[in-house]
């Protein structure tokens, strides 16, 4: 990390894995010993298209640097079509967070199969680059939420 | 007030090694509603689960945080676990510190704190967790097979065999499908005939199976064991019941224009017609378009020459409504309409037919009796060219053609290469082909026959365009391994073309929301592990409508769709998910957003008064069917009164992990 | 200015993936020009791939290719082997900054069918 000012900072990465293809990609990821920065947390949800945006507001509020939304490859969803309102809800919710102030570069829906733990990995490494490039995400937090 | 005991495996030392797992359990200690928290070196051993049976026991937790490997890995042997103990399984929350922690990180220290950030993501989790109780939904116990054809008799025989009532229903008038329509088979060159239709009388007289000829889907609703279908039974203006397939009535019909669909139009047939001799049902039926009497309202020869009073031009439509368990889709393939590759003059010449027209010239019971004719003029060929891979691996961005290997069409040309060589040596062979794929047993020993023992030239390449030459048709090929372009004079041409599946396909899958690809094959819930059947539950797949195949194949799969069938029928009662959507009815308002994403239709409304602190309506609110609610959630998110969320991924339950990872 | 024309050149004048090839054949077997020419359709396709591109601006078949686009037309994997012809001549066309034949060449090799309006637009044509 470069921020050498700041030592202490360590980045929270929040990442929605959906239950088919990116945590059993993430599994993979893990049983090929790819490694990705811990900063990166896993929360599992059936489908991407279980993510609320509510749910990425709220990361964003309570500290989180960085939100990523994995899901299965479109056309590939075991919902059939879940990817397909997640990509839609997304790409409206990222313009707003933009408005909002919050960079582009935080947040980021992937497509990532079961069979990709290599990709999985890499995008996870890439992520973290760019949010330890981004920095520390001072907008939206809540000071009432933070103890 | 909540009891939670945590419970950190070492996994030997795929843990333990990067993670300090005392410490792990140690700070886990202090979050809230944590009782008790422990470490072992392999939880899921019996002696692990031992431990967690007593702590439940012994503390009286109520709820479960499992620090181990992938839930996917062993989610569901520590919720029976928690079931032996008596603590509802859905209490139960896995922490994955191996393949998302220790696995991927090499530094103790990092390792450990967030092992222990994810143990607390768990916590906090289990704390929103409330018990969750599998429903049950009842089987009914008989089958609905689609389509008619080898796959689907096999199906319906297969599953009859077990006990189960099956109904076939077949939009033709007749089963038998394509397999009817063929020669020889190969690689064995027995006759398709001998061998389909005993198992179509095997079928008939099964008195588990109750074939619908001439009948098509018209709505199915419901889900898995609880289909209910309704079939339109077509009207074939004659009473079933009472035709005995004499066929008097099929040479006194004075209309000949019906092109016969059974000899892929290559001759005629009367306005009623059995469609071949061994049909099943053996009964007449009525080509609208075609009879004189619906036409002008005269004629009537056959009513007065059926003996058995069985004509009745006043039939209409049925519509049954049965209900179903399971329902088998086998609705098959047809050949593509080759008039898309006129540089093989297909539109130009009648002499140049596709694989499954020349099937019918040689078939005995074809047009030609058997016999090797022209289609033109009669006349008996003697050079013929087969041409292969008519519309099979073209690429995506090609006009026309499908872009898979058709997969049957170098094993049948090479049969029919082959019975032509046998039956009039005098015919010159000459089959171009790009790969000739033999991938079977026996297939490739069968295709060298074709060249060594029965002189079929083999030309590798592709013919380039097929001209119409006087009574000739000059084919202009290339010759690759000779590096040379060759034009041969021929008589005949015959186009091996692609095969696609059935057009009623695209409509059932709609029908039952069963997926498809591209090609409007059916997809399968797992391309190696679950190949027979559907994603969609309930629904299973059997024969070429799932991909091409060739016989043995097809029946290969049908049994094994049988099977799947058989085991879904025995059960007595369904254990559903009980992860599902539900809708807080004192939020819904009404507004069918959930219902318009649901991909299964398990949403829907009704008119129910409501009652709750100061409200009391009748209100539209929205009610999940739990057995076939699939739990992915997009409903939860579009529905903007919050009066959706999912069971066991509740909003809450999320928030919570986003706050305990953020804090 | 003799730079070597390379395989990269010649996929990027022509816009052509020549490893969409499944060698089928079918574009020489439709070719009306077979007979003229020393290399055939397919062949282009795979002597492109593998880079032999002197050959090919050497061959004599780049002038036979009547750019009927029959080869283009009926290929099953949508290739365009005239597209790689025609790129062919244009990477001999730039390198020569010329024809491969001058207006002198024309006479000898008219014959009594020739329309006029043929041989007007090849004396226009190399003249150049």
């Amino acid at each position: 990390m470069s921020m050498s000012e700041n030592k202490a900072w360590k980045p929270k990465i929040v990442a929605f894995c959906c239950n088919w293809c990116s945590y059993a990609g993430a599994d993979l990821a893990g049983s090929s010993r790819l490694s990705y920065p811990a900063d990166v947390k896993i929360i599992r949800v059936p489908c991407s298209c279980r993510v609320n945006p509510l749910f990425i507001l709220r990361a964003f509020q309570r500290g989180a640097d960085g939100v990523i939304l994995c899901g299965c490859h479109p056309g590939d969803c075991h919902y059939t079509s879940g990817n397909y309102y997640a990509r839609r809800r997304m790409t409206l919710l990222f313009s707003m967070l933009d408005y909002l102030g919050i960079e582009k570069g935080r947040t980021r829906v992937e497509w990532v199969s079961a069979a990709e733990g290599a990709k999985f990995a890499a995008t996870m490494n890439d992520f973290a680059k760019t949010i330890g490039e981004l920095g520390e995400n001072k907008k939206l937090g809540d000071l009432r939420c933070k103890e | 007030m909540q009891k939670i005991g945590v419970f950190v495996c070492w996994c030997g030392s795929n843990i333990a090694a990067t993670v300090d797992v005392e410490r792990v359990a140690e700070a886990v200690k202090s979050e809230p509603g944590v009782v008790y928290s422990t470490n072992y070196q392999y939880m899921c051993s019996e002696n692990g689960q031992a431990m967690i049976r007593n702590a439940i026991k012994e503390y009286g937790l109520n709820g479960v945080v499992i620090c181990s490997c992938s839930p996917r890995m062993h989610e569901a042997t520590f919720r029976k676990t928690a079931m032996a103990a008596g603590l509802n399984p859905y209490m139960v929350e896995i922490a994955n510190i191996r393949e998302q922690c220790s696995w991927i990180h090499k530094d103790m220290q990092e390792g450990t704190e967030k092992a222990i950030i994810l143990a607390r993501a768990a916590i906090a989790k289990v704390l929103k967790n409330a018990p969750l109780t599998a429903g049950t939904s009842p089987v009914t116990k008989r089958a609905l097979v689609v389509g008619g054809g080898i796959a689907g008799i096999q199906t319906a025989l297969d599953v009859a065999d077990a006990g189960y009532e099956v109904d076939i229903v077949e939009k033709s008038p007749t089963i038998g499908g394509r397999m009817a329509q063929l020669d020889k088979t190969f690689p064995t060159l027995d006759c398709a005939a001998c061998i389909l239709t005993p198992k179509m009388v095997d079928a008939a007289q099964n008195e588990k199976i109750d074939i619908l000829s001439y009948s098509e889907l018209e709505s199915v609703s419901g889900f898995v064991g609880n289909f209910t279908v309704k079939i339109r039974k077509k009207a074939r203006y004659v009473d079933e019941t009472k035709c005995t397939g004499c066929g008097v009535c099929t040479e006194k019909c004075p209309s000949r224009k019906g092109l016969n669909e059974f000899n892929m139009g290559l001759n005629t047939r009367g306005a009623i017609y059995i469609p071949f001799a061994q049909a099943i049902p053996n009964v007449a039926v009525i080509d609208k378009t075609q009879c004189l009497h619906f036409r002008t309202g005269k004629c009537g020869l056959c009513e007065k020459n059926c003996s058995a009073g069985a004509i009745k031009f006043d039939q209409e439509d049925e519509i049954l409504e049965r209900q179903y368990g399971a329902i088998i889709l086998a609705t098959g393939f047809k050949p593509i309409d080759a008039s898309a590759f006129d540089e093989y003059a297909y539109c130009q010449s009648k002499d140049v037919v596709t694989s499954l027209e020349f099937e019918r010239i040689m078939n005995a019971a074809g047009p030609t009796k058997g016999k090797l004719v022209r289609p033109s003029d009669g006349k008996h060929p003697h050079e013929i060219v087969f041409i292969q891979c008519v519309g099979s691996r073209c690429s995506a961005d090609a006009v026309k053609g499908k872009q898979y290997c058709s997969k049957i069409c170098c094993m049948y040309t090479a049969k029919h290469a082959m019975l032509v060589r046998e039956k009039y040596p005098d015919v010159n062979v000459h089959v171009f082909y790009i790969d000739a794929r033999t991938p079977g047993k026996n297939f490739d020993e069968f295709y060298r026959r074709a060249v060594e023992q029965y002189d079929v030239d083999y030309i590798k390449g592709m013919v380039g365009k097929v001209e119409v030459e006087g009574d000739h048709l000059r084919v202009q090929g290339s010759d690759l391994i000779a590096n040379e372009q060759v034009v041969i004079q021929a008589d005949m041409v015959v186009l091996a073309t692609a095969i696609e599946p059935d057009p009623t396909a695209r409509s059932l899958g709609t029908m039952l929301t069963a997926s498809m690809d591209t090609n409007d094959f059916f997809t399968e819930a797992h391309p190696k592990l679950r190949p027979v059947e559907s994603p969609t539950a309930g629904v299973f797949l059997s024969g070429a409508c799932q991909g091409p195949k060739d016989i043995p194949e097809t029946v290969a799969q049908a049994g094994a769709a049988a099977s799947k069938v058989i085991g879904l029928l025995s059960k007595d009662h369904l254990v559903t998910n009980p992860c599902v959507a539900h809708s807080d009815e004192l939020l819904c308002n009404g507004c069918s957003q959930c219902e318009n994403v649901c991909p299964y239709g398990a949403i829907s409304y009704v008119e129910k008064e409501v009652r709750g602190p100061e409200v009391r309506a009748v209100k539209r609110i929205a009610v999940v069917n739990e057995a076939v609610c699939q739990g992915c959630g997009a409903c939860t998110v579009t529905c903007p009164s919050g009066a959706m969320d999912l069971k066991g991924f509740s909003n809450n339950q999320i928030m919570a992990e986003v706050d305990a990872i953020c804090r | 200015m003799s730079n070597k024309v390379t395989r990269e050149d010649i996929l990027r004048i022509s816009g052509v993936d020549p490893r969409k090839c499944m060698k089928c054949g079918k574009c020489s077997g439709t070719c009306p020009a077979y007979e003229e020419m020393d290399y055939h359709p397919h062949e282009f396709v795979s002597m492109v791939l593998k880079g032999q591109i002197d050959r090919l601006m050497q061959s004599k078949s780049i002038y036979k290719c009547l750019s009927c686009f029959a080869c283009l037309e009926r290929c099953p994997r949508n290739v365009e082997p005239a597209k790689l012809i025609e790129a062919v001549r244009l990477a001999v066309i730039r390198q020569q900054g010329m024809n491969h034949m001058t207006e002198n060449d024309v006479p000898a090799l008219l014959d009594a069918e020739m329309p006029q309006q043929a041989i007007v637009s090849a004396m226009r044509k190399y003249k150049k």
